[in-house]
């Protein structure tokens, strides 16, 4: 059973629908068609051809196409599932309780439902990836099975083919020629497709006409592409593969880069800049009044020198100084830095006036940086104001004593000890914003609050993925293959004298009919050849639209 | 025959190497949120920072010594209950080779330096000024404490907030032989 | 005039270029018995007018790209007036390959009811927000809408092969498919006839109620309120009150606006179908008799194949090249990336179908009416009802 024996002599594989020598049908399947199914050229299927042992059932079933176009569909409407509402990477909530709140709250019970069937996180289910892994494993069985006997086919091509093979093209013609010598068309013939850049051989009185035969490695080319894009995405599962990091960092700070070990950045401004144009219908609408024009931040790269530990950062080398904006990262050693978030007008420093209750005299004034408060500011001789305590995100008292919240001065509150020449033992003062102080005792001074300066955040993200490369090879080599074996297609025309002088024509092309009809009107009129048919054309013989074209 | 195993044997190696592929790559997607944290038994990464005084810790100095290594800051409440047993251990335990350093998250140094003085610590207190140290140990929720054997090795990483009883025993499990 | 007003003008001109072009080409295949010479007249000419609408819409977008400083292609109108031109070059591409006119009969309409959807969202040119501002965006989506263009006349041929194979006079459920496709235009029509009797109205309602966040918010009916949203109150006196309050993760609005279309198409269906007595697909087989079925079975695969591969690089590479720049992240699961995604999964299988099943004709036509459908869902429904990254108007 591993072959088949055809009356030309020529042994094909089991499964062989064509004979890969002569073109005999083979099968009784291919003996009945009126014209041929030149899938794969009649090449046996090489999953077809055996189905024994388990290995060789599941290869099978991965090779079929109908289970390759089950697994696109099932993909794909699956795929539209996880549209329906956000996804949970979407959704703007810190604890998985609250996410869980979230659909339930904003979809109600069809929320809860999408949230509990797990459809909320779709595209990490292990349930999708098996589905795109099922179409990876169908794709790669699939092309191998049907690339590899097709390649040996095509190359393997005889000039000859049996009548039985001619006959059962789309496009056949038999008669004689319609002018002139019919001993010189063979020649006419490779002249003129020669002439259409196809490669013509011959064989007695047999010629074969070819062209853009590379055109069917196309489908096979993109595949190859599509597997190595996919394994990229594989790759970035494995730990360390990419780097996915977010950083908050304040105008002025120098913050350690995290994922990006031994770098550091100083955030020296965010800039947010708006258009300044009227409101349009569509801002109304939306109730937008202002467009976000440039969200900047001015940053400068430090890394340190080498073999310097965690922590050191004495001796930073600055090594770029960059302005991130939205879609114009900082990228560095293969990292990039993103502009992601901000928040604006955060407090960086205070100042009060140390003033007299009843005069409303001014003894001087103190600027409090709030991320580096010191410990007394001296405003004169014998006046000075000591800070006792600091809490940059004062949130109540408890048990008398107060809070911080934080340790970003989101709402300050100090304890100041004011020691003035009247009062050289100082004044103690509890002042907090928007509080009246509190006192210990009756002060005769107090801190009065002058202004305040802020500072904006940068939200920035820190990515770094070596699979990059991978992925782009992989898009490049899908594009590659898809333009192959859709922009170009194969054809060839076979043509036999026969014994009685008759021109016997035979042609194909996998993919565009009209395309190769154009190239045979030229090659008919020129070699005067009988005229061809489709045999897959309706026999009507009223002129429609599209027939006349040359 | 034998092109029939050969057959057999290429298409079960291709099935298989897929079936792994997709395997792994499940598996690493559950796990995905799991890996980088420093783990017992890692090496635990050097730093230098400084404390209040200007001098500078190095981890890798205190080799030979137990390191309890404590992730604060003025604003954490439970790092405030456990600060006064933590002094209260390091005078036990600093004598017998185990050093404590205390490392403030980006504070400034009058912040730290009231702590220090309010509470009467006594153990190097430095402050991670960049949040280098903090970032390398994964530091998420304060307090946070690393047990740092005097081989240089995490020797263990207790979550949370931990009674006198557990520093006291944690102390005693990286103590130098 | 300034250099908005041209290119506004320019668009009508186009506009009613492709209506004339389409009375044209109709013309030729109506009269092609008797006097072929002039039918011959009649679609040269139609296909000459077609030729100097796209040229002028080309002017339009053009001048409308130096007025703004960036790719008309930013908003839901200069979108989809740019995807009518598209639609319009593609034609005219295949038109120039194979040379079937009729391709045009449907073509030159479906632009035509795009260009007039497009113009029922605000037409002012909006500056860019800063994620926007990459010429990768502007290359995704020009590659993009052209893909989809290309796509689409796939679904062209589809259609004028059912139209010419589906017997309108034998009961069959793909007669009242495709009479359903041609109904869902009459609702676009619909929509376009309701939103502009109630602009040149004047009909506002304002409203308050309180959104899915729990706080109040405003918003302006510009049709007769069918629904509330969520716990509405009326503000503005002598208008209808809704029928019915909707609760808060629907769109209260958008829903009353679509049910509008509905009723105003159905009844401009009906009407027709009184004053005609004959199902749309009826009307129009005569036109479509003539064409070589064949042929545009073949026109319809090989927009597929055109339109594939630059539909795979506007659509999903340059996608994901902009989304990695803007992002550091090359896909996000955005509901419109992931309808680009089902987009082409869909033609993939289409492909793989025609290539190893054999399915050609009736089932490949339908196959390429159903890949339109998406595009246009992803186009309208995912723009406008799920909110993601790409929602414009």
């Amino acid at each position: 059973m591993e072959k088949v024996k055809c009356v030309c002599g020529h042994e094909n594989p089991f499964g062989t629908k064509i004979c890969g020598k002569c073109g005999r049908p083979l099968t009784e399947e291919a003996k009945a068609q009126k014209v041929l199914d030149m899938k794969y050229d009649g090449s046996a299927i090489r999953s077809k051809t055996y189905n024994k042992s388990i290995i060789d059932k599941i290869w099978n079933f991965f090779s079929s196409v109908k289970v390759g176009v089950s697994l696109i569909v099932i993909t794909l409407i699956a795929s539209s599932f996880g549209t329906f509402f956000p996804q949970k990477f979407n959704i703007q909530a810190a604890t998985e309780a609250e996410k869980a709140l979230y659909y339930e709250q904003n979809y109600g019970t069809l929320g809860k439902l999408y949230y509990e069937l797990g459809l909320s996180d779709l595209y990490n289910s292990w349930w999708y990836q098996i589905l795109v892994g099922l179409l990876a494993i169908s794709i790669i069985v699939a092309s191998l099975d049907r690339g590899i006997p097709l390649y040996k086919s095509l190359k393997n091509q005889r000039v000859k083919r049996h009548e039985s093979f001619m006959k059962k093209q789309r496009i056949v013609a038999h008669g004689p020629v319609t002018e002139g010598d019919a001993s010189k068309t063979l020649d006419l013939i490779a002249e003129k497709m020669s002439k259409l850049r196809y490669k013509v051989r011959r064989d007695g009185n047999a010629l074969l006409a070819e062209k853009n035969r590379f055109a069917r490695s196309g489908p096979y080319i993109n595949h190859l592409g599509l597997i190595i894009f996919l394994f990229g995405l594989m790759l970035r599962f494995i730990p360390g593969f990419h780097v996915d990091e977010a950083m908050w960092i304040r105008e002025g700070e120098i913050r350690a880069i995290p994922g990006m070990d031994g770098y550091y950045l100083e955030n020296e401004k965010f800039i947010l800049e708006t258009y300044d144009n009227e409101p349009t219908r569509a801002q109304i609408e939306q109730g937008v009044s202002k467009i976000a024009k440039n969200y900047q931040s001015d940053v400068k790269l430090y890394k340190q020198p080498e073999g310097a530990v965690l922590g050191d950062t004495e001796n930073l080398d600055l090594v770029k100084e960059y302005s991130i904006r939205v879609n114009h990262p900082l990228k560095y050693d293969g990292y990039s830095i993103y502009q992601m978030d901000y928040r604006l007008n955060e407090f960086k420093s205070m100042t009060f006036g140390l003033t007299n209750k009843q005069s409303g005299e001014s003894l001087g004034t103190l600027t409090i940086d709030l991320t580096n408060p010191e410990k007394e500011y001296v405003l004169g001789e014998n006046t000075k104001v000591e800070i006792l305590n600091y809490y940059p995100d004062f949130s109540g008292l408890k048990d008398g004593i107060p809070q911080t919240a934080s340790q970003y001065p989101n709402n300050p509150a100090f304890v100041f000890k004011m020691i003035t020449p009247d009062k050289p033992e100082g004044e103690i003062s509890f002042v907090s914003i928007g509080a009246a102080p509190v006192e210990a005792g009756d002060n005769e001074y107090k801190m009065t609050f002058k202004n305040v300066e802020t500072r904006n955040v940068s939200g920035l993200a820190i990515k770094k993925d070596v699979t990059i490369p991978i992925l782009i090879v992989g898009g490049i080599v899908f594009l590659i293959g898809l333009a192959i074996g859709s922009y170009w297609n194969h054809r060839r025309l076979w043509v036999q004298q026969l014994e009685d002088g008759t021109l016997l024509l035979a042609a194909h092309t996998n993919k565009n009919w009209f395309g190769l009809k154009k190239d045979l009107n030229v090659v008919t009129e020129y070699a005067h050849l009988p005229q061809y048919i489709d045999q897959l054309e309706e026999n009507d013989e009223t002129k429609r639209e599209g027939d006349d074209v040359e | 025959m034998d092109k029939k195993k050969k057959r057999m044997v290429i298409r079960g190696l291709i099935l298989g190497l897929l079936a792994c592929a997709i395997i792994y790559t499940i598996y690493n997607s559950a796990t995905k949120d799991k890996v980088e944290v420093l783990q017992d038994g890692d090496k635990a990464p050097d730093f230098e920072l400084v404390d209040l005084e200007g001098n500078t810790h190095r981890l890798s100095d205190y080799k030979g010594q137990g390191v309890f290594l404590n992730f604060w800051g003025t604003w954490c409440e439970p790092c405030k209950k456990e600060m006064p047993a933590l002094e209260r251990q390091y005078q036990q335990f600093k004598d017998q080779g185990v050093q404590v350093l205390a490392v403030n998250i980006a504070q400034s140094n009058f912040e730290v330096q009231n702590y220090v003085d309010q509470l009467h610590l006594t153990f190097p207190v430095v402050i991670d000024k960049t949040k280098s140290v903090m970032q390398a140990y994964n530091v998420g929720q304060l307090p946070a404490s690393f047990l740092i054997d005097p081989e240089g090795k995490v020797k263990r990483i207790p979550p949370g907030e931990l009674s006198e009883q557990q520093i006291q025993t944690y102390m005693e499990s990286i103590k130098p032989e | 005039m300034s250099l908005i007003d041209i290119s506004s003008n320019l668009l009508l001109i186009a506009f009613f270029a492709y209506i004339l072009g389409t009375v044209l080409i109709a013309g030729s295949i109506k009269r092609n018995d008797g006097a072929a010479s002039r039918a011959e007249k009649w679609g040269k000419a139609g296909i000459v007018v077609a030729v100097v609408g796209f040229i002028a819409q080309l002017g339009y977008f053009i001048t409308r790209w130096i007025y703004a400083g960036h790719a008309p292609v930013s908003n839901m109108f200069e979108f989809t007036t740019a995807f009518g031109m598209f639609l319009v070059g593609a034609f005219l591409l295949i038109y120039f390959i194979y040379r079937v006119k009729t391709l045009g009969l449907v073509a030159l309409p479906i632009a035509i009811l795009f260009i007039s959807y497009a113009t029922m969202f605000p037409t002012d040119v909006t500056p860019l927000v800063p994620s926007l501002q990459s010429h990768w965006l502007t290359l995704h989506v020009v590659t993009a809408a052209i893909g989809q263009a290309i796509l689409a006349i796939s679904a062209v041929a589809g259609l004028v092969y059912l139209l010419k194979e589906v017997d309108p006079k034998q009961k069959s459920k793909e007669r009242f498919w495709l009479e359903a496709i041609l109904y869902l235009c009459v609702v676009i029509i619909g929509f376009v006839v309701v939103t502009l009797t109630f602009r040149t109205m004047g009909y506002e309602a304002e409203f308050t109620y309180v959104d899915k966040n729990g706080m109040e918010a405003e918003i302006v009916y510009n049709m007769p309120a069918l629904f509330g949203m969520n716990e509405y109150e009326l503000k503005t006196d002598g208008v209808m009150e809704p029928l019915v309050e909707l609760p808060p993760y629907i769109n209260a609005k958008k829903l009353t606006t679509v049910v509008w279309s509905f009723i105003a198409g159905t009844i401009l269906y009906l009407l027709y179908r009184f004053i005609v007595r004959k199902r749309i697909c009826e009307l129009l087989n005569p036109l479509v008799k003539k064409v070589n079925t064949n042929l545009v079975d073949e026109i319809g695969y090989r927009s597929v194949l055109i339109g594939f591969p630059v539909f795979t690089l506007g659509a999903l590479v340059f996608a994901m090249i902009w989304a990695q720049e803007a992002w550091g992240r090359f896909w996000g699961w955005d509901p419109k990336e992931v309808w680009a995604l089902i987009t082409w999964l869909f033609y993939a299988a289409y492909l793989h179908l025609r290539l190893s099943k054999g399915w050609e004709g009736r089932k490949s036509a339908w196959l390429a009416l159903i890949g339109f459908a998406i595009i246009i869902f992803n186009l309208v429904f995912v723009n406008l009802v799920i909110a993601g990254l790409h929602s414009y108007a």
